[in-house]
């Protein structure tokens, strides 16, 4: 299967792997994955990504868009392409991306998401057109971001076993933080400083 | 510069003396280590299956090195696939060229750094910097390397010898900054303020990998502030070096990683922000993407199989922060960016026992076992560590000072002798002459008591 080499630096590094791994031979390796035992993962979702200092807001999908227009405020958003059209707010602009000669024209960006974790308060982007690309979520400096309570999982097992086949994935925990300064956590750094997730309930 | 490397230039019971005297930095570590201890242990309670985890983990890594070549071969089909290039480096002077050669091959004078343990290791920096690149470290706490000019002294948190004040003083002489207290939130932002035009106009990044899957080709970095994720998205190229252990095997294997190493790196149920990637994804992101995989010295490791486990390594530093050498030593005294009691095990290993200052280091240990309880792939450092002191080779005098101690202890008279010859002795320990005084080097002789259990037994019966 190993084609035709003509990188030195490969067939040395290859050779000196073998010759180390000379008379041990692999053990065949049976795993399972770990299950998340949790009674309520909506709950526990929204609990815990609110214990990172992101702002949660619970509802049903007909009070959204009110509150996506209070929680975007007065600043310029940019929109996801993807999204349930009733949910753009007026005025907001659909984007797929932000270049970064426009990163201060947009104060905020609103997508959707792959999925959310109840073991870890995570949420989970895989570009997806509901979510734009890399860009949208970065440069802004306040990410609203709508989590549908069927898209979440209870742990981090389930949340891995979904994402096969994502090329692309960005793992969001609350905003972007730092612990450098004598291991104290500081939030507000180079990522969005404001996250807000709204988690839809289906409409009864 | 920041650069660092692994290759200690003095061995480490004279380098420590040096460290010690430090007050001000063993304060600084004190009160780090003291506050992440406490908030680790909690982040490992919550999860009800944590010792099961460390050992599918230890499992895990231990089936990858038992293939890692044809994992590396296949992860570099998947990355090719994909539309990344993947380069292979024997050691860290041609991973710097290669990370040279690509920013050269653009006409780049300039890249952005992701925190990096590897390119730490190989000292890129200092080297990009001989060949007219600047590399800007991104991460808070490397910058805080790169402008005080320091080694970075911890695995997570490179500059975690220094306080705020002592960082308020920095980014005032260094970046200009108008900083009335010393507030970390300030500083931080100090550093989002210096560093965003960087980043916008950035067009190459150098990363390190936390891991990479052989099945799908997928990169991962896990990160805190976002640096990462600007560094990784904004640049049209991207070049990761990744030491060739870092590989697993299947892509369900990342629930291990990511349940494990935050909790145990900076106690934090989650890491804010991990980004993965395959390849390139036309229209979003690096459309170049270099994946160098690094061999400098992991071969060597993988050779002995009974010290290979030392390549389980995620590089969390929970056995740092635990450690009480560490804790007083701090991270300079082990002379490698790999300290405390991982990189008492890891740098000799990566150098060769013969190196005669890293053949030192296995003897910076208590061997307590406190860095075992807490590593989340299970390594056993303080059997390794004794390991390895064994093949460092006895010294002539320590070899001498047994043998004497084994006729003494064979015989009860000669033994409540020699207890005798020893409480008068005791006084005298630090004139001993020649080999013999280098045991006192690094070690306090105990006191003696007054009476020996034999002679109290007697007297009061």
């Amino acid at each position: 299967m190993e084609a035709e080499s003509v990188n030195p630096s490969r067939d040395a590094i290859l050779a000196r792997l073998r010759e180390a791994l000379e008379g041990s031979s692999p053990r065949p390796r049976q795993d399972e994955p770990g299950a998340w035992p949790t009674p309520d993962p909506v709950a526990e979702f929204a609990e815990k990504a609110a214990e990172y200092r992101a702002r949660v807001w619970r509802g049903c999908q007909a009070d959204a868009p009110a509150r996506l227009a209070e929680v975007i405020g007065a600043g310029r958003a940019a929109v996801a392409p993807g999204l349930d059209t009733h949910l753009i707010p007026p005025g907001a602009e659909v984007r797929s991306r932000i270049r970064p000669v426009e990163a201060e024209t947009y104060a905020a960006a609103v997508t959707g998401c792959r999925l959310a974790i109840a073991e870890t308060g995570t949420i989970v982007l895989d570009h997806g057109p509901d979510q734009g690309t890399r860009s949208l979520t970065l440069l802004p400096d306040h990410h609203i971001c709508l989590v549908r309570t069927d898209q979440i999982v209870a742990g981090v097992a389930e949340a891995v076993a979904a994402l096969k086949g994502a090329g692309l994935q960005t793992w969001i925990s609350g905003p972007s933080a730092t612990s450098d300064i004598e291991l104290i956590r500081v939030e507000g750094v180079h990522g969005p400083r404001r996250l807000d997730i709204l988690i839809l309930e289906p409409d009864a | 510069m920041s650069g660092g490397g692994i290759t200690p230039s003095d061995r480490f019971e004279k380098a420590v003396k040096l460290t010690l005297a430090d007050g001000q930095m063993r304060a600084n570590l004190r009160h780090a280590t003291t506050t992440i201890r406490r908030k680790r242990q909690r982040a490992q309670d919550e999860v009800p299956d944590w010792q099961e985890l460390r050992d599918r983990a230890a499992r895990m890594k231990d089936d990858a090195h038992a293939r890692l070549p044809e994992l590396l071969i296949q992860l570099e089909e998947r990355v090719q696939d994909a539309g990344g290039r993947v380069h292979w480096a024997r050691d860290a002077a041609e991973a710097r060229e290669i990370v040279a050669a690509i920013a050269a091959g653009y006409g780049l004078n300039r890249v952005v750094k992701v925190k990096s343990m590897t390119t730490d290791e190989i000292e890129l920096n200092d080297f990009l910097a001989s060949r007219g690149i600047a590399a800007v470290e991104t991460d808070l706490a490397e910058l805080i390397c790169q402008l005080a000019g320091d080694r970075p002294s911890h695995i997570l948190v490179p500059a975690i010898h220094r306080n705020r004040r002592e960082i308020q003083e920095l980014f005032r002489r260094t970046l200009g900054a108008d900083l009335p207290t010393d507030n970390p939130a300030e500083l931080a932002e100090a550093a989002r303020l210096h560093l965003r035009r960087t980043f916008l106009a950035a067009e190459m990044a150098v990363s390190g990998a936390n891991f990479a899957v052989a099945e799908t080709g997928t990169v991962a970095v896990v990160e805190s502030e976002g640096n990462g994720r600007m560094c990784l998205t904004l640049p049209r190229v991207l070049a990761t070096v990744m030491g060739v252990e870092k590989v697993f095997p299947l892509w369900s294997d990342v629930e291990l990683m990511l349940r494990l190493l935050p909790r145990s790196s900076t106690a934090e149920r989650m890491n804010p922000y991990t980004s993965f990637w395959t390849g390139v994804r036309p229209g979003d992101g690096p459309q170049e993407f270099h994946l160098i995989l690094l061999d400098n010295g992991r071969s060597r490791v993988l050779a002995d199989p009974s010290t290979r486990e030392t390549l389980r390594c995620i590089r969390c530093s929970a056995c740092l922060n635990v450690c009480p050498v560490y804790e007083r030593a701090g991270g300079h005294a082990y002379g490698s960016v790999y300290p405390g009691p991982i990189g008492a095990i890891l740098t000799p290993q990566l150098l060769g026992m013969e190196h005669g200052e890293a053949n030192s280091l296995p003897g910076a240990s208590s061997l307590c076992g406190a860095c075992l309880e807490v590593c989340p792939v299970k390594i056993d450092i303080p059997r390794i560590l004794v390991e390895l002191r064994a093949k460092a080779g006895v010294k002539p005098a320590e070899s001498a000072g047994l043998k004497a101690a084994a006729w003494a202890m064979a015989s009860p008279r000669r033994f409540e002798a020699a207890i005798r010859w020893a409480r008068r002795g005791r006084g005298l320990a630090p004139l001993l002459p020649g080999p013999l005084s280098g045991w006192l080097q690094g070690r306090d002789l105990p006191e003696m008591p007054a009476r020996s259990f034999r002679e109290e037994w007697r007297r009061s019966r």
